[in-house]
């Protein structure tokens, strides 16, 4: 991009409008305002998220507590892990495109939280199972004590990010 | 780098929620904005400029740079 002297372009004449609603044919989704559509978009998140946590309940206790013991049980399982890793992607999908709603400096505050998680996650996952392969630690590196470690931090980060920039 | 964001905006009459309505962005952007915490992205400094009926460099100064660096030539690419 070249700017050449953009003190040339002198005073633009036309302010902005307010409030900015997104252009689009009235009565469209397209005309609702940037803050209307990341609410409706927090709740479509939190039902996608409401959705996979249900599914992976349902995946975990299903086979001894649902249809244990049918002979059709494993086919059910199948389905029912397919279910849930569908349901993740709309998850992410979902995620994706609140990420996208957001303004420029929360969309910074909130990938800098998470390259903070994933650096620490993946290094102290490695170290955690280090531990446990060299029986330094009695207990087995399970994947849920990475998965609460992954929530602390990134809502560490996302508070300290926060708070920099307050 | 410096703003003049605040100068303009109470020039205005305008709370800082006005002016992150106007933008479409947070009120804690404009409040960081202002701060000097945090360097808005070049379309919404042109946003801003355009918003205050203004030039960019009448608004944003680079720290450190003297009077003819910022209203001289910019030149960068991608």
């Amino acid at each position: 991009m070249n700017i050449q002297n953009a003190k040339t372009q002198g005073p633009a004449p036309t302010p902005a409008p307010s409030p900015t609603p997104i252009a689009g044919k009235p009565g469209s989704p397209s005309t609702r305002t940037k803050k209307e559509q990341l609410r409706d978009h927090t709740k479509n998140l939190a039902f996608w998220t409401f959705l996979w946590v249900l599914t992976t309940a349902i995946v975990a206790f299903g086979p001894v507590f649902i249809w244990g013991g049918r002979p059709s049980g494993t086919w059910i399982t199948v389905a029912a892990v397919v279910l849930n890793f569908s349901v993740g992607l709309m998850m992410i999908s979902s995620n994706a495109r609140h990420l996208r709603l957001q303004d420029e400096l929360m969309q910074k505050v909130q990938l800098q939280a998470m390259a903070v998680t994933l650096g620490l996650s993946l290094v102290a996952g490695i170290t955690f199972s280090l531990l446990d392969s060299t029986n330094l630690i009695r207990q087995d590196a399970e994947i849920s004590v990475l998965v609460v470690f992954m929530a602390v931090t990134y809502m560490v980060s996302l508070g300290l990010n926060f708070r920099r920039y307050r | 780098m410096k703003n003049q964001v605040r100068e303009f905006r109470n020039q205005m009459n305008w709370t800082q929620s006005d002016l992150a309505e106007r933008l479409d962005v947070s009120r804690q952007t404009i409040h960081a904005i202002e701060r000097e915490k945090y360097d808005p992205s070049l379309p919404l400094a042109f946003r801003i400029a355009r918003l205050f009926g203004v030039s960019v460099e009448e608004v944003f100064q680079e720290e450190g740079a003297d009077e003819n660096d910022s209203a001289g030539t910019v030149t960068g690419g991608k």
